[in-house]
């Protein structure tokens, strides 16, 4: 089979040493196995986010994304733009629209690239790697891959925000998208459908100005997953694996909680399915460690 | 008061709406509003807004300016999109909500010691000095943003947290000495701040011209 090939936008948290670069290096291991290859859009920049809109006014921020745009069109042209993280995937595609939308801020957008001798055409899809999997690559295709069923582990699906809206999958609802549990089954685990926080927001970036809201909510999301008897959590999004993940022992301090749930990316759920090694999956960049999936990569 | 708000002010006088329209990102939404409350009710902040986003709407219709734009409702937007998805008119509330939040912090009317205010700044200088964010260089920063004493005992707080990390090597103290960076960086900074320039010129001559 040929290999699919898209025009990848990494990220500023994937980058090596950053705090999703476990991310990375799961999918980097899930899209060996499953045929796709990823290139990397030479010399992107980071997208500002959902927090740069304070610094950076409307135009800047566009522009920021549109400078990726249109370095993917000049050097991976013809392949869609696909993003891990969720809010560069959300800003990417938020500013093709606007950019498409409005003639006259693409008109201004395009007179700022000139500066580096840039121009958007602005004519490629862009896509969450959450999208290549349920749409492109499909459940069926996953499932034939598995090598090592996550048999008896119990999975909460958390799909969290900016992976969801305001875009989301293709044929999900908003309000309970179950295309994470469907995943977690495609791979024999046991999908906790019944999870009722899995589109509650952590807080985004405002875990950092606003810890004690933020922390707030991700007890919530936290005590929901041992409710349902979760083993662990799994996320589609940087921003929410950190948020729940890294501040657990200050919400058990504040809240006199013993909390001490691991929270994955779904691409190390699949890399160790597809029966590649802990370290290939990542795993040991858990803060909290993955018992359950250290003890099947081990097998 | 700056002068851009002044002229602002001279300008508009009596329409805060059309102000709204002109400068605020997805401002010529706001007369759609219907009132019916589900962005607040949807809000996970909402507790926490003095104003919620169909109050925020109601009073710009009713030229509340000043208790809108130094109101620090919108600075409790987490991005969640919760109201855009949800509202039966489709405003595009969340950008809305992040539009007059730079407006106002454009006229200088941002509540002193706005938290989030602050960190958006720190995030977007962050950013703009080698086209990717420096995690190791933010965080600091963050810990920092209230003065040297309550920078420290943060720090403290937080070593943990940052040991943590550091272990799992999802932190790398060595990013303090540059770090990731786009290798075309004049270029960037270049079409960046020329964007910033067009968008200031354009906001500029609405303020320039006389009656409204």
């Amino acid at each position: 089979m040929a290999k699919k090939q898209y025009s990848f936008y990494p990220g500023c948290s994937s980058q090596k040493g950053a705090s999703s670069s476990n991310y990375l290096v799961s999918v980097q291991t899930m899209c060996e196995e499953l045929d796709i290859q990823l290139n990397e859009i030479p010399d992107w920049n980071c997208c500002a986010a959902s927090i740069g809109y304070a610094g950076g006014g409307e135009l800047p921020r566009l522009t920021l994304s549109a400078r990726n745009i249109a370095l993917s069109e000049q050097h991976n042209a013809g392949q869609d733009i696909v993003a891990t993280c969720a809010a560069c995937w959300l800003s990417t595609r938020e500013a093709a629209e606007r950019l498409h939308e409005d003639q006259s801020l693409l008109a201004e957008c395009n007179t700022a690239l000139a500066e580096a001798g840039l121009k958007l055409k602005n004519a490629t899809p862009i896509k969450h790697m959450a999208e290549v999997l349920v749409e492109d690559i499909g459940y069926d295709t996953i499932a034939a891959k598995v090598k090592k069923p996550l048999s008896g582990i119990k999975i909460a699906g958390y799909v969290g925000c900016q992976t969801n809206r305001p875009f989301g999958i293709a044929g999900e609802s908003y309000e309970n998208p179950r295309y994470l549990d469907k995943l977690v089954e495609a791979l024999g685990g046991d999908a906790l459908t019944g999870y009722e926080k899995k589109v509650q927001c952590c807080g985004g970036a405002l875990a950092f100005s606003e810890p004690a809201k933020s922390q707030e909510m991700v007890k919530g999301i936290i005590e929901a997953a041992y409710d349902h008897g979760a083993d662990l959590i799994v996320t589609p999004c940087p921003v929410c694996q950190m948020n729940v993940e890294v501040y657990q022992d200050e919400i058990n301090a504040t809240y006199g909680t013993q909390f001490k749930m691991p929270v994955v990316y779904y691409s190390n759920l699949m890399a160790v399915a597809f029966g590649r090694s802990a370290k290939d999956a990542a795993l040991n960049a858990q803060i909290i460690p993955a018992k359950a999936l250290d003890d099947l990569a081990a097998k | 008061m700056s002068d851009l708000n002044t002229a602002m002010v001279e300008r508009y006088r009596t329409n805060f709406l059309k102000e709204v329209e002109a400068n605020v990102e997805e401002g010529e939404w706001v007369k759609m509003c219907m009132q019916c409350g589900v962005c607040s009710g949807s809000c996970p902040l909402g507790k926490f807004w003095a104003h919620p986003p169909q109050e925020i709407f109601m009073m710009i219709r009713a030229g509340k300016r000043e208790e809108v734009l130094s109101s620090d409702s919108m600075w409790m937007c987490t991005s969640c999109y919760n109201c855009i998805v949800r509202c039966p008119r489709e405003l595009p509330i969340t950008h809305i909500m992040h539009g007059l939040a730079t407006y106002a912090k454009r006229l200088g009317l941002v509540p002193q010691n706005q938290p989030t205010a602050k960190f958006a700044q720190l995030f977007w200088d962050n950013l703009m000095k080698k086209g990717r964010v420096n995690e190791l260089k933010l965080g600091l920063a963050l810990y920092f943003m209230n003065g040297f004493g309550e920078g420290v005992k943060t720090a403290l707080k937080k070593q943990k947290l940052g040991m943590n990390m550091m272990k799992t090597g999802r932190m790398n103290p060595m990013e303090i000495l540059g770090g990731h960076a786009v290798k075309d960086l004049s270029g960037f900074q270049k079409v960046i701040q020329k964007a910033q320039e067009l968008e200031d010129a354009r906001i500029a001559q609405h303020g320039a011209r006389q009656g409204a």
